[in-house]
């Protein structure tokens, strides 16, 4: 390749991916590296105005000790994992039977049962906070993280039935047919066949459930009003706010303590997510 | 001896297992099986979902307050926000954010998609990073951005002055319209990522052969783009874009955390219209009303899927 060959392949590659490339990293990560340095500031340096907003100068932890000691943030860590584990796991069960017998089984309103839960599936909470507040009174559970327990499954099992059905659609029958002639019933077929081969599918619907219960906020902010109950989305953006002043500092640390789990458990699963959302697009 | 002992616990162990297998032998049958196995969703659906949807729509039509019985009064509470200076405020706020945020959204993923496309060093572990802003709890994503904003000490502030592009610090939140910009700049910066990664999926599916062959026939880049990428990205692009148009539209905690609707409700969506009118002034019949005006759109939506569902089919 000549020298100008090479230039001008450079420059393309500058304009087509560099360029961009760097703009989206910037964009959307430099964010959090303003949560991350706020959160190791001190206070005299996060409210002098002469300091530098880039970088810190003393880093210290001290806004993650006063979060550990002078915060229930223990408690909504503790109240959000309670919440995502139980309505995960019950969604789950519940999206394993119906997804089974939606993508398997031939009767009667499979059809309809199939179009309802993705009909609600695409149901904002925006829509049903308002009445499901009236269910949550009527129930004794206002202020009760056993409030977010009940309404979870609103938007998670639909989730599941839906992310399920098409992970057990792409296991062929076959395997699960063959060991019931040759003797099987049919849930020793499901228990030894099918269940182990969707195991990949089980745990990223089960990754995914426990973010979106994670992350909720409006149920969360509707339903619940106590320090003692809230979930970390929910308390965050009200505990560090007194009056006018906000806490940036423990504010900042908080958020990013609450956000890390996450995306950790999300950044290796997110593309069996999406290849469900967008293979009926492009089957279709 | 031994060995007629345990043929026969086998044998009884056997009949006990027969009877339980006929006991249940309906539920091998598929009709039954299936009812069985997804009578807990649909019970979850009617009680969860239908049922609040039917008492949102009772609510909608009464003067509830939080806390007191209501009586049925119509459609008064439509009437009202239809003429409700704020509500149609609302209206008019959700419009912008929607097509707005939506816009930006479908260009920047498509962009997002075509670098991500692209073979470089460490391409996997920026797909990783670049999902951070749509993966973590929005509420807590936002408060970082509410730092941002923040007219004294906000970095943002402190860049543009520092750079000479403004000589005093923005009032960002402040602002009517600089608000819904910085609303929509959040919503833009939370779903990209999503859109992205969708459109990616799209691109990966486009056969390379079809690219080869608008190259022999002499297309460049930019044809090619316009000509096969686009075309064929089409049926991902319309799915995501509707579905996020109803995301966008029934949005909550951006707005909620960034401005709580202010200031001077010029940032209201139906979302945070209706918790404010339902919680804050314990109207709960009003805010019923107006979390309904989501449905519209819902429905529009669901109509639209479910007949490229039955295509499909």
């Amino acid at each position: 390749m000549s020298k100008i060959g090479i230039v001008r392949r450079f420059l393309g590659r500058l304009i087509t991916l560099y360029v961009p490339l760097a703009f989206f990293i910037f964009f959307f990560l430099a964010p959090f590296y303003w949560m991350f340095i706020t959160s190791l500031k001190e206070n005299k340096e996060l409210y002098n105005l002469q300091a530098s907003r880039l970088w810190v100068s003393a880093p210290t932890l001290r806004h993650y000790q006063e979060l550990f000691t002078e915060t229930a943030f223990l408690v909504w860590i503790k109240n959000s994992f309670l919440v995502a584990l139980i309505v995960t796991a019950f969604s789950l069960v519940i999206g394993i039977m119906a997804a089974y017998a939606l993508s398997r089984l031939r009767f009667k309103g499979g059809t309809a049962v199939g179009a309802g839960v993705f009909i609600t599936y695409l149901v904002p909470p925006t829509l049903l906070f308002i009445p499901l507040a009236s269910v949550v009174h009527r129930l004794g559970l206002y202020d009760s993280w056993w409030a977010l327990v009940v309404t979870y499954p609103t938007f998670m099992v639909p989730f599941c039935v839906w992310l399920l059905t098409g992970y057990f659609r792409s296991i062929p029958p076959d395997m699960e047919e063959c060991a019931m002639i040759d003797g099987c019933s049919r849930f020793q077929a499901i228990w030894r066949i099918t269940v182990p081969l969707a195991i990949p599918g089980l745990v990223s619907a089960g990754i995914f459930a426990f973010t979106m219960s994670w992350n909720e906020f409006i149920y969360g902010l509707t339903f619940l009003q106590s320090s003692s109950q809230r979930t970390v989305p929910v308390a965050v953006p009200t505990e560090f706010v007194l009056g006018d002043a906000f806490f940036w500092g423990p504010m900042m640390a908080a958020a990013l303590l609450g956000s890390v789990p996450i995306a950790i458990a999300y950044a290796f699963f997110a593309r069996y997510y999406v290849e469900g959302m967008t293979s009926g697009a492009i089957k279709g | 001896m031994n060995v007629a002992r345990t043929d026969a616990a086998t044998n009884e162990e056997k009949g006990a297992r027969d009877t339980q297998e006929s006991r249940f032998a309906w539920l091998e049958r598929e009709g039954p099986l299936g009812y069985a196995l997804t009578a807990p969703t649909v019970l979850i659906l009617l009680l969860l979902i239908a049922y609040p949807f039917g008492l949102a729509l009772w609510l909608s039509m009464t003067n509830k307050l939080v806390g007191q019985p209501g009586t049925f009064v119509g459609l008064k509470n439509f009437i009202f926000l239809l003429d409700d200076q704020v509500f149609r405020q609302t209206v008019g706020n959700t419009l912008i954010y929607t097509s707005a945020a939506v816009f930006f959204k479908v260009v920047l993923g498509v962009a997002l998609a075509l670098v991500l496309k692209q073979s470089f060093r460490g391409n996997f572990l920026v797909r990783g990073l670049l999902l951070l802003p749509w993966i973590v709890p929005a509420s807590l994503s936002t408060l970082a951005w509410l730092w941002v904003f923040d007219s004294l000490h906000g970095v943002l502030n402190w860049a543009l002055v520092g750079l000479n592009i403004v000589k005093v610090p923005v009032n960002w939140l402040g602002d009517p319209t600089l608000a819904k910009i910085a609303t929509i700049v959040v919503n833009v910066w939370r779903g990209t990522p999503f859109f992205g990664i969708a459109f990616l999926a799209g691109l990966q599916s486009i056969s390379e052969e079809l690219f080869d062959a608008a190259k022999v026939d002499g297309a460049n880049a930019w044809h090619s783009f316009w000509k096969v990428t686009l075309p064929l990205l089409q049926p991902v692009l319309v799915v995501v874009t509707i579905f996020s148009i109803v995301q966008t539209l029934a949005d909550f905690q951006i707005v909620y955390v960034l401005t709580r609707g202010g200031p001077v409700n010029a940032t209201h969506l139906f979302g945070t219209l209706a918790f404010q009118t339902a919680f804050q002034t314990g109207r709960m019949g009003l805010g019923a009303a107006t979390s309904l005006f989501v449905f519209p759109a819902l429905a529009i939506l669901v109509i639209f899927e479910l007949r490229r569902l039955r295509e499909a089919i």
